[in-house]
Parts: structure tokens; sequence; C-alpha cells
């Protein structure tokens, strides 16, 4: 059968049972744009190219697939760099196919071209310039195979526009054929026996769950380890979900904006058992004084993440899944030989004591001050079904939402963790509701954030994708703010936005959704309600919230986690937690 | 043979033979704040693949970093990390040298000692060539200085194993008693 380039392009992605693309045409990728037409995939219209990034990321995050964008090249091209990183940071399975000027023209400094392939190296688990026609079905299996296995990552690839025209005999290829890549999934036997050995001879563990908890589909194994050894779990900003906040032995996040216990927990712990984490900065605070007595175990599918800040007691290569489930067993098989855990009963006592000393807490609303962000975020929380998922921004808003949620279901929580990128909310929202679409979709938002990527509502209007928005609109880039107040001085400069310019209930209107604003404690549950029965089209909602106020508990930058500081209403400052 | 006595550690990278593989494997050592002391890229006996052999200078990063991220990339097929004491390492130089025919017989000297050849010689200036382990051709630089170097171009190392290995399981086996 012989196809174009760009049929055997479209053609290829359905064999990846691709539903959805998300993109904007323009030259270089045109001839790709034709058999769309025809095509069975969904072709969402984008405002920016940023935007189908982001969506791709969203889709991916909720559904586990991977997410496709679609652009030329490129100004395109460089406009999902961005959300490449991203990708790349939060190991988010995801392909993009960039256009790219015909073959004679590369290196001439064409119109439009840009080294797409050159620039995106770096924030890609692999890319490719394909040269001819006959390569694309190749390119795009390899594509597939490499971004949605191992630890799962964005696949750039660059097709320019001649060989999108050149017609090509059309051949699926069975296989894939890279000596180069052959990711380990089976843990090492002996390497799970002495991990098993650590668990039940630790008198102080804790579970370390990160994303790659997520990522292998590895929640229902996690629950099983904790259940069976009765050891508390914290999950990261990238795992909440993995374990469900109401159950008991969930220690909620560690980190920078961590509650108290989680991280003084991990802090005073002998023994952490890192699943699919990988010792991020935010969570470790000053490494030389992070968990000083703890044993580590470490599980992770990407061998370059052992060792590379913490060196590990017992190092495990594998997929979380398969090595839980392993480590499960050997601790049953430790078990029933008559091997105990010692006794922790003193250990879950503190813990207790932590929890119940230093809940996460705000002060509350005083008359006639603006909205508690915080209980904006409860309001909207105990008004959605469990199942709700939350997308956020990056900031205050951020920190917020992951603290006060309640995520009892994986793949609820999506966010922008390893990149910190501003604007991420809206489009991973549209995402995610488009891979999601039986699900109500929350993006919580910052005021500094939606400006970033609004304009992608008009998508979202325009393809029917009804998310809703909250905006925690403080008038200022929140995060910075509070930096600027503790650390220089309360010196503000170039934070402050405005809370009315743009007005956002005129400008969500604008573009197609329904907008509410509340400024008030009583007009919040309305607007939530008013919000939550739309179900045809964007809903916006601007709350007015408090400048003031701050997110913790917080580990100051270059801190150890035993300086963490609590709100001044729960004793004041302190350092030394948990001795 | 403790490996703290080396500041640099060679590594014979096996890649997939395609264009931009080296901009991948350079790349990846800019971003990752690795420093490279030489490098040498050329086909291997299979023309799949190419043989990138790179000195790394092992105080900026262990060792076990570089390899491993330099793994991940979808186009490097094998790594082998070439300890200076169990390889056999190679580099060429070429340089042109002043050799004024009052010291062009002290040149020529050096250059016999050293088992190099001459391959041009003009009125003031011969040009050379010699191979040999790295260390030597350091100490050909040295004693070639004070003559005056025009012009000297080194390949960087290139290594591959010694065959005979010397007793590789003891030192295996050494920190793991119990």
């Amino acid at each position: 059968m012989k196809l174009t380039g760009a049929q055997a392009l479209i053609k290829s992605l359905e064999m990846e049972s691709v539903e959805v693309v998300f993109g904007l045409p323009g030259g270089c990728i045109l001839p790709a744009y034709d058999p769309i037409l025809e095509s069975s995939i969904r072709h969402i219209l984008v405002r920016h190219e940023q935007g189908a990034g982001h969506m791709a990321e969203g889709y991916a995050h909720v559904t586990g697939r991977p997410g496709v964008a679609m652009v030329t090249s490129g100004p395109a091209a460089t406009n999902l760099v961005t959300p490449l990183c991203d990708a790349y940071m939060d190991s988010v399975p995801m392909v993009a196919i960039t256009g790219q000027v015909g073959t004679p023209f590369i290196g001439t400094d064409a119109f439009q071209e840009c080294d797409t392939v050159g620039i995106t190296r770096s924030v890609t688990k692999h890319n490719t310039l394909v040269m001819t026609a006959q390569d694309i079905p190749r390119a795009v299996k390899e594509a597939f195979h490499i971004a949605t296995t191992g630890r799962p990552g964005p696949v750039l690839i660059d097709v320019p526009k001649d060989v999108l025209q050149n017609t090509m005999d059309w051949d699926w290829p069975d296989s894939v054929d890279l000596p180069g890549y052959k990711p380990n999934t089976r843990g090492h036997p002996k390497m799970i026996k002495d991990a098993a050995r650590l668990i039940l001879e630790s008198h102080q563990p804790v579970i370390y769950a990160g994303g790659g908890i997520l990522k292998a589909r590895a929640a229902e194994a996690l629950r099983e380890l904790a259940e069976l050894t009765g050891i508390h779990v914290v999950t990261t900003l990238m795992a909440r979900g993995a374990f469900p906040d109401d159950h008991p032995l969930c220690l909620g996040m560690p980190g920078m904006h961590g509650n108290y216990t989680a991280v003084t927990s991990m802090q005073r712990s002998d023994l952490l058992i890192a699943l699919g984490s990988r010792f991020d900065d935010r969570v470790t605070g000053k490494l030389d004084g992070f968990a000083p007595d703890a044993k580590i175990i470490h599980v992770d599918i990407d061998p370059a993440e052992l060792g590379k800040v913490r060196r590990p007691d017992v190092p495990i290569v594998g997929d979380c899944r398969l090595v839980i489930e392993e480590l499960v067993t050997a601790v049953r098989d430790l078990m029933a030989g008559g091997t105990t855990a010692p006794d922790r009963s003193e250990w879950k006592a503190r813990i207790s004591g932590w929890q119940e000393k230093y809940p996460l807490a705000y002060e509350p609303h005083v008359e006639g001050d603006a909205l508690k962000p915080q209980m904006v975020l409860e309001t909207l929380r105990d008004s959605a079904p469990d199942d709700c998922i939350v997308v956020s921004g990056v900031g205050q808003h951020q920190m917020w939402a992951s603290q006060y949620w309640k995520f009892n279901h994986p793949y609820t929580w999506v966010n922008s963790g390893g990149l910190g990128t501003m604007g991420f909310s809206v489009p991973a929202a549209i995402g995610a509701k488009v891979g999601r679409p039986d699900k109500m979709v929350w993006a919580v938002d910052g005021d500094g954030c939606f400006q970033m990527t609004a304009q992608e509502l008009t998508t979202a209007s325009m393809e029917r994708i009804p998310i809703k928005v909250a905006i925690l609109n403080n008038s200022y880039l929140g995060m910075v703010r509070q930096w600027q107040e503790m650390f220089y001085d309360e010196r503000y400069s170039e934070v402050y936005l405005s809370p009315d310019t743009p007005d956002y209930v005129k400008w969500a209107e604008a573009m197609g959704c329904v907008a509410f604003r509340a400024e008030h404690p009583e007009e919040v549950q309305i607007v939530i309600d008013k919000a939550n029965e739309i179900d045809d089209r964007p809903v916006v909602i601007d709350f007015r919230t408090d400048s003031n106020e701050k997110v913790y508990p917080m580990v100051a930058p270059g801190q150890t986690n035993d300086g963490i500081v609590v709100p001044p209403f729960q004793e004041g400052h302190h350092g030394q937690g948990g001795r | 043979m403790s490996t703290a006595t080396y500041k640099h550690h060679t590594i014979s990278v096996l890649v997939v033979n395609q264009a931009g593989v080296l901009a991948r494997v350079s790349g990846l050592f800019a971003r990752r704040g690795y420093n490279i002391f030489s490098l040498a890229v050329a086909p291997t006996e299979d023309e799949r693949f190419s043989r990138i052999t790179i000195v790394v200078d092992v105080e900026s990063a262990t060792i076990e970093q570089v390899t491993k991220q330099l793994f991940k990339l979808i186009d490097v097929v094998k790594i082998s990390e070439l300890h200076p004491a169990e390889s056999v390492e190679r580099e060429l130089v070429l340089a042109t040298v002043k050799a004024a025919p009052e010291v062009r017989s002290q040149v020529l000297e050096l250059v016999q000692i050293f088992e190099g050849k001459i391959l041009a010689v003009g009125p003031d200036e011969v040009t050379v060539s010699l191979d040999g382990h790295p260390d030597k051709v350091d100490d050909f630089e040295e004693l070639v200085r004070p003559y005056g170097i025009v012009e000297l171009q080194r390949t960087g190392r290139i290594a591959l194993p010694k065959l005979e290995r010397q007793a590789p399981r003891l030192r295996a086996v050494r920190g793991k008693v119990s």
C-alpha cells in the first residue's frame, strides 16, 4: 500500500491506539493535517503550542497512556520546550510531533527553521529527526515504546515537510529493535530479601512513596505492603493519591511545605523505604542533615536515581509494582518463618503525638478580610465527589491544594512538581478532562499562573471540555511574596499583580465560560454549588483571597528538616523537630 | 591499585552509529556538569556501532553516576569502565617542532628514542608523529618543548581492556567478607 509520509504518520498514531492529539497546524506540519480529516483520531485545536504540551501531559497523568502533541516547526517547536521539560522532570509519557523545514533546506536558516532535535535533546528521553517517509512507522513505534516503558518520559519526532509529502510503502513493524534500550523491571532477588529483613528489623520505619508508584500502577501493591507491615506512608507531591489520605497509616505530604508529622517522622526514622521517589531537594531539605539515622532501601526503575543523592543501603532497580509485590512475598516468608518485627508501639505513639500537636491548621477568617485560601479549598473539597480530579498550577495555591485536599484515589492529583511550571493548570486540566470525561475536573490556580495560559479556556469552550477553574486570586505572585516577606525583609519587589485587572469574570465570559466571583465567606459555598451543577461548558470562579496568608509549615531553604517552622499560632517558631 | 590515586577514569562507550549520537553524549556531560579530559570517537569492527572513548575527570562526578546517566541514552549500547591499571591505553600525537640545523640531530634523537616517525622536514622545522601510552606522549611533549613547539595535536586517548586481568575475583570479594 502506497501512502504519503503524512498518511503514514497518522496511520501510525492510529496503530498506537491514539484517540486524541492536541495541536496547532502551521507551514511545515500542514501535510499531516490533511489526513487528520479522515482519521478516527480526535484533534483538539489549542490556542498556543505550550497548551498542547500541557494538555498531553494532563491526559497522560490521569489515563496512564501517552499524551500526543503535534505542532509545526520553529516557534511552535520552541513553544513546546517547556511542556517537554516538564514531562521529562515528572516522568510523564508523551509523544511530540513537530514539523521541520524540508530536507534540502535544513541548515540554511530557512523560514521557521530551528534545530528542534538539538534544542530538545536535554529535555526529552529521546528524540529523532526522520529523514525518509519509509522510516515514519518505525520512528512512531519506537517513540511510543520509549515513552511508555522503563522510566516514562517525553519523546519527540521531528518530521521535515518533504518527508511528509513523499510516498512510501506502508509497513508496520512487529517489534522494536533498540539494542541500547532494555529497561530492567525485575528486582534482584537477593536485594529484595535484604530489604525484607531490614524492614522487619527496623524500629522506626517510614515508607517514602514517590511518583513512581503511580507510573508503575503500584498503588494497590503499596497498600498491601503498608498494611502487612503496619508501616506509615508519606506521599510526595508527585504521589498524592497513591496511598489514600484517609488511611490510618497515611502521613500525607513531606517536604518544604509538608505537614509536620510527615517531615518529622522521616527525619527521625531508622529506615526509609523509598519507592519510586528520588530524594528531591524539596523533600530532603539540607541534604547532610536529612534523616541522619535512617538506613535506606531505594527502589526505582531508573538505576541512575540509586545513589544520585543519597547512597542506599539496599538499592533495587526495578518496576515499583513488581518489586513491591515481591517484597510483600519476601516479608510474608520471613514472618512465616517466625521472624517478627520489633515492638513499634512507642514509635507509633510519637507519630500520633506529632499529629495531635501539629495538625495542618490556619487562623480563622476575620470579618472584613479577604477569604482564607485554605477555607476555599476545604469547601471545594467537601463539595466535590471523592474521585474528583484536581489539577494545580505552581505556587502557594499548589501547596495548599496538596495539603488540604483529601486524595483517596490514585490519578486524581495532577501538578507540575519537578519543573514547577506556572501556567500548567488550565491546559493540564483540559487534557485530564479529555482523558477522563466521566470525572469532575477542578483546576486550582493562582492569579499569576492563570494569566500565563488562560487562553486555553477558549479551546475548552470551543471543544466543549467542561473543566472548572478556581482562581485563588490574592493579587500577588504569592509564593514569591512569601519569600520576600520571610527572607528579604518584607521588601516586595515586582510581585504585585492586581485583584481586578484583568477582570477575571469578564475575561472568562469572553472566552465562553460561565464565571463567578466570591469575596465573602458566605458566597463561597454558593458559587461552588453553582459551578458544580454546570457540565456543558467551562466555569471559572474568581476567589478573592488574603494576600497575607502564607504556606505553613515551612522548611526554609538551606535548612535541615529539623528546622521546620509551624504557623506562629502553633507554639511559634522552633527547631529540632520531634526530639 | 586504588582508584583514589587516579584523577581520571576511562570509559569506553559503544553507541549506535547514528547522526547526533556524539552530541547526545557530549551534551549529557555538559548538562550534568561532568568534565571531559579527552574524547575520541570512531567506527568499530561492526559498522552499526561506534566507540567513544572518554577520559572523565572523576573529581567532578562519581564514575558511577556518569556511567548510569550515559546508559540512559537510548543510543548507548554498552559501557565499559577501563581502570588505568587494567587497560591498554594509546594516544597519537602530531607535532611540528623547531629544528634548526644546529639542534636538528638532538630533536631527531629524541624522536628516535620515543620510536616516533619523521613525517616532514623543512629548513628549520620537522613534523613528527608518535604513538604510545599517554604518559609517554606527555614525556615526549615535555622533552621537546625546549626546542620550540610550533604546532601540536594529540588525538586523545583510546583504550581497550587488558586481556589478562589480574585476579579480578579477589578485587570483587574485598570488603564484602563479613
